[in-house]
C-alpha cells in the first residue's frame, strides 16, 4: 500500500484514517481522496513543502527517502 | 513505516493511535516531538506526564519517560517528578477538562511556583473521552451532551488564566499552525520556569458534530481563518478582529525558578558543613 | 561505655526521624491537624540531607507529587489526617496498581467529615482497607508508642520498597502528639530495605515483568535510560494499557499475592500475658495502652486476662487472631470507633470464643477502667 516516487512522498494507507486534511491544505493540489484514503494524484506538482506531513494527525503521509529528516 | 521523526521519537509499534479520524491531537503531539527533536534533548532526559482524557493518551505513544496519571493530577505528579529530579525536562500534556476543571487548582499553583515544567493543553472545547460533555472551554451558548439547550457557563481563556496565575511563558497556537506549536513549545522548554502553551485542537466527532461545525477539514479551516497573530493584531482595525481569536506569544518574563530556589536552600546547608 | 542516643520526642517527630532513618528524601503534603508536625519537621530536616520538601496546594497534590517523586528513585512520604485521608484515596489506588512505593501517614482524628480535628480516633481502619475503589493489596501498620512510631515508620518504608506498594501508617492524635523518652537505635540495629532495580544497559526492560523467584518487578527510575510507561490503567508486563480480561485477572492476582504469599513477613504483633488468659483484649494504637493497664489491673484482682496487640492492621492477622480465639473464652475488641476491626475478629473467631466490643467514638480515649468494667461484664 506504499506509494513511492521521485519526490519521496509516502502514504502509509494502513495508518490513514481518511480525514482529508492533507488533501485540503496541499498548496499545489497533489493529493486526492480515493477509496476513503489519501492518494497521490499529481506527484509532479509536489513542491515538497511538508504541509501534508505537518498536518496529518495520523503520521500516514510524509516526505521520506533521502530528503527525510533534517 | 513512518518518517524518521516518528520512528525516532514515537513507540511506533503502538501506532496508529486511538484518536478519531481528523482529531487535531495527533498533529499537536507530532509538533511537540518535533520541538524536542530540534532542541536535541536526550530522550532519556525527557519526561512526559499526562492526566486522563483523549489528550492524555499521548504519552503512551511517545518514546520518553512517560507517566499517565489520574484525571486532573498531571501537574501535581509532574511537580513531584521535577522537584525530585530537576535534570529531567518535564512536559505535561493535558486537556481542557483535565487542566482547567478537575485540575484547575494544580494549574494555577504550578504556575504560581514557576516550576520548570512546560504544559501543553490540547484544547478541543469538549470532554471527548466520555462522549461530548461541555467543558470549561466550551464557548457560552454552544452545545454538549450535558448542555443540550446550550452552555450557560462562561468559558475560560486558558492563556489569561495561566498568565494571571504566574506562568512566565504563555502562548497559543492551533492544530492548523503545526509549525507554530513547535516553535512555541521550543520557546516554552527553553524558558526556565512554568511555560503554558495552549494548542487549540479540533474534535470533529463530538464538538464539531454537536455544534454543526462541519468535518475535520472545515474545522481546520476555521482555525486558519479565525486566528490572528497577536503581533499582527496590533496593526489591524477593530472590525477586522471581530470573531477572531489570538495566537502567538502572549507573555514572557524572567522570574526565579522553583527547583533552583529550593536548591539554594540545600546548598546553604552544604556550605555549613 | 555505651553511648546511648536518648531523646524526648513527640510521636509525629519520631515518625519523621524514622522516615529519615529509612532513607526518606522526599515529602509532599498539606497542613492538617493533627498531622501537621510531620510536614513541619520534614520541611526543616529534609533540605539538610539533600532531600526535598513540598507543601502542595491540596491533599491530592500532596500524594500525587509523592508518587511522582518515587518514580525518580527517591523514597517518598506524605502525611495527613481524616478529611485529607479521604482526599488521597484515588491516588492510593494509583500507587497500588502502578506499584509505586510510598508511605502515607494518617494521624487519625474524630470523624466523619471535619469531625473532631484535635481528638483521637481509630475510625479509618476500614477506610485504609477499602477507601480506594477496586480490589487492591493493603499494608497498614499502627504504633502504640513514640518509639514504635519510629520503628514502624521504618518498617512502612521497608515494606513499601520491598513489595512496591503504598504502605499506610495509622497513628492517632494521642500517639502523634504524645511525648515520650525514646532510645534511638544504632544503625546496625536497623534493617533498611531498598527497592530492587534492574541492571543498567539491558537491551530490553519490561517494567512490570516478574521472573521466577522474584517478588515484584524490578523498578527503574525515570532518567536512568529506560524509557518506560506508567499508567493507572490495567497494563501488561510492558506497562502499556490492555483491555484483555486475562491480563486484568493476572495483574490483580499478582498484586494480591504480593501480600498473600508473604503474610508472615508482614505480620507484626505483641502478645501480653495471654498464656493462661481466659479473656483476651484485642487493641491497637493508643487504645492498646489503656488495654495493657486494664490487663494489669484485672490480673491484680486475680482475673486471667491478656492482651493481643496487632501492629499490622492490614493484612488482617487471620492466623494469630484465630489462635487467640481458640485460646480464650472471651475476646473483647477495644477500639476508638463504633466497631470496625471487631467485625474482622468476629469473622475468624466467632466459632471459638465469645466476642464483644468496647467501643467509643466521641473523641475521648477509652480508659483502663472502661475496659476493666467490660472484662468483668463478659
Amino acid at each position: 500500500m506504499t506509494t513511492t516516487n521521485q519526490k519521496g512522498l509516502i502514504i502509509n494507507k494502513n495508518w490513514c484514517k481518511g480525514c482529508g486534511i492533507c488533501v485540503e491544505f496541499c498548496p499545489t493540489n497533489v493529493l486526492e481522496m480515493k477509496d476513503g484514503k489519501a492518494n497521490i494524484k499529481d506527484i509532479d506538482s509536489c513542491i515538497m513543502c511538508k504541509q501534508c506531513e505537518l498536518r496529518c494527525p495520523d503520521y500516514a503521509i510524509y516526505l521520506g527517502g533521502k530528503k527525510d529528516g533534517k | 513505516m513512518a518518517s524518521a521523526l516518528v520512528e525516532n521519537h514515537f513507540r511506533s509499534n503502538k501506532l496508529p493511535h486511538i484518536w478519531c479520524p481528523g482529531c487535531g491531537h495527533g498533529i499537536i503531539m507530532r509538533s511537540i516531538v518535533e520541538a524536542i527533536d530540534e532542541l536535541g534533548y536526550n530522550k532519556d532526559d525527557v519526561c512526559v506526564v499526562s492526566g486522563i482524557g483523549c489528550s492524555s493518551r499521548a504519552p503512551g505513544y511517545m518514546d520518553y519517560n512517560t507517566l499517565h496519571t489520574l484525571h486532573g493530577r498531571a501537574l501535581a505528579y509532574a511537580t513531584g517528578v521535577k522537584m525530585a529530579n530537576p535534570k529531567l525536562k518535564v512536559i505535561v500534556i493535558t486537556g481542557d477538562g483535565d487542566c482547567a476543571a478537575i485540575g484547575g487548582n494544580h494549574l494555577i499553583h504550578a504556575a504560581r511556583r514557576n516550576i520548570d515544567i512546560t504544559t501543553v493543553v490540547f484544547n478541543n472545547n469538549i470532554y471527548g473521552m466520555t462522549g461530548g460533555q461541555y467543558s470549561p472551554t466550551t464557548p457560552t451558548g454552544e452545545k454538549g451532551t450535558t448542555a443540550p439547550f446550550g452552555n450557560i457557563d462562561k468559558n475560560f481563556d486558558l492563556c489569561n488564566l495561566a498568565k494571571a496565575a504566574g506562568a512566565t511563558y504563555v502562548a497559543r497556537a492551533t492544530a492548523y499552525h503545526a509549525n507554530m506549536i513547535t516553535k512555541l513549545v521550543k520557546a516554552g522548554m527553553e524558558n526556565k520556569g512554568f511555560s503554558f502553551v495552549e494548542a487549540v485542537s479540533v474534535c470533529p466527532t463530538y464538538y464539531g458534530r454537536k455544534n454543526k461545525k462541519g468535518d475535520a477539514v472545515q474545522m481546520m479551516r476555521y482555525l486558519k481563518d479565525s486566528s490572528v497573530n497577536v503581533k499582527a493584531a496590533k496593526k489591524l482595525p477593530k472590525e477586522k478582529l471581530e470573531g477572531k481569536f489570538f495566537i502567538g506569544e502572549f507573555h514572557k518574563v524572567e522570574e526565579p525558578e522553583y527547583t533552583e530556589q529550593y536548591q539554594k536552600i540545600i546548598d546553604s546547608f552544604q556550605k555549613e558543613r | 561505655m555505651e553511648n546511648k542516643n536518648i531523646k524526648l520526642m513527640q510521636g509525629n517527630e519520631a515518625c519523621v526521624e524514622g522516615a529519615l532513618t529509612a532513607g526518606m528524601r522526599f515529602f509532599a503534603g498539606y497542613p492538617i491537624t493533627p498531622s501537621t508536625e510531620i510536614a513541619e519537621i520534614s520541611s526543616l530536616r529534609l533540605p539538610k540531607v539533600g532531600g526535598k520538601f513540598l507543601q502542595m496546594e491540596d491533599e491530592i497534590a500532596g500524594i500525587a507529587a509523592t508518587i511522582g517523586a518515587s518514580l525518580t528513585g527517591l523514597k517518598s512520604m506524605t502525611a495527613t489526617s481524616g478529611p485529607g485521608f479521604s482526599l488521597k484515596q484515588e491516588n492510593i489506588g494509583y500507587a497500588s496498581i502502578a506499584e509505586i512505593p510510598c508511605v502515607i501517614v494518617n494521624v487519625q482524628r474524630g470523624g466523619p467529615s471535619t469531625g473532631l480535628p484535635t481528638s483521637p480516633a481509630q475510625g479509618d481502619i476500614m477506610q485504609a482497607k477499602w477507601g480506594t475503589h477496586g480490589d487492591h493489596p493493603v499494608i497498614a501498620l499502627s504504633p502504640s508508642s513514640v518509639r514504635e512510631t519510629f520503628d514502624l515508620t521504618i518498617k512502612a518504608f521497608n515494606y513499601a520498597e520491598k513489595y512496591r506498594m503504598p504502605v499506610m501508617l495509622l497513628t492517632d492524635e494521642v500517639i502523634g502528639h504524645m511525648r515520650e523518652k525514646i532510645e534511638i537505635p544504632t544503625a546496625d540495629e536497623i534493617e533498611i530495605i531498598d527497592r530492587v532495580k534492574p541492571e543498567s544497559g539491558l537491551d530490553k526492560y519490561n517494567p512490570y515483568e516478574v521472573n521466577e523467584g522474584e517478588l515484584v518487578p524490578k523498578m527503574a527510575s525515570y532518567g536512568e535510560g529506560y524509557r518506560f510507561h506508567v499508567t493507572g490503567l490495567v497494563h501488561d508486563e510492558t506497562g502499556f494499557p490492555s483491555n484483555d480480561s486475562n491480563v486484568a485477572g493476572n495483574l490483580l492476582d499478582r498484586l494480591m499475592k504480593k501480600i498473600d504469599n508473604n503474610i508472615e513477613d508482614i505480620s507484626l504483633y505483641e502478645e501480653y500475658r495471654i498464656d493462661d488468659a481466659e479473656t483476651i483484649i484485642i487493641a491497637y494504637g493508643s487504645t492498646a495502652r489503656s488495654a495493657k493497664s486494664a490487663v494489669d489491673m484485672a490480673r491484680e484482682e486475680g482475673l486471667k486476662v491478656g492482651l493481643f496487640r496487632p501492629m499490622t492492621i492490614w493484612p488482617f492477622l487471620d492466623k494469630q487472631i484465630t489462635d487467640v480465639a481458640k485460646k480464650a473464652d472471651n475476646i473483647i475488641v477495644a477500639e476508638m470507633n463504633l466497631g470496625q476491626y471487631v467485625n474482622e475478629v468476629e469473622r475468624v473467631g466467632n466459632k471459638y470464643a465469645n466476642i464483644s466490643k468496647c467501643c467509643k467514638a466521641n473523641g475521648e480515649l477509652i480508659t483502663p477502667d472502661e475496659i476493666l468494667a467490660k472484662i468483668k461484664e463478659v
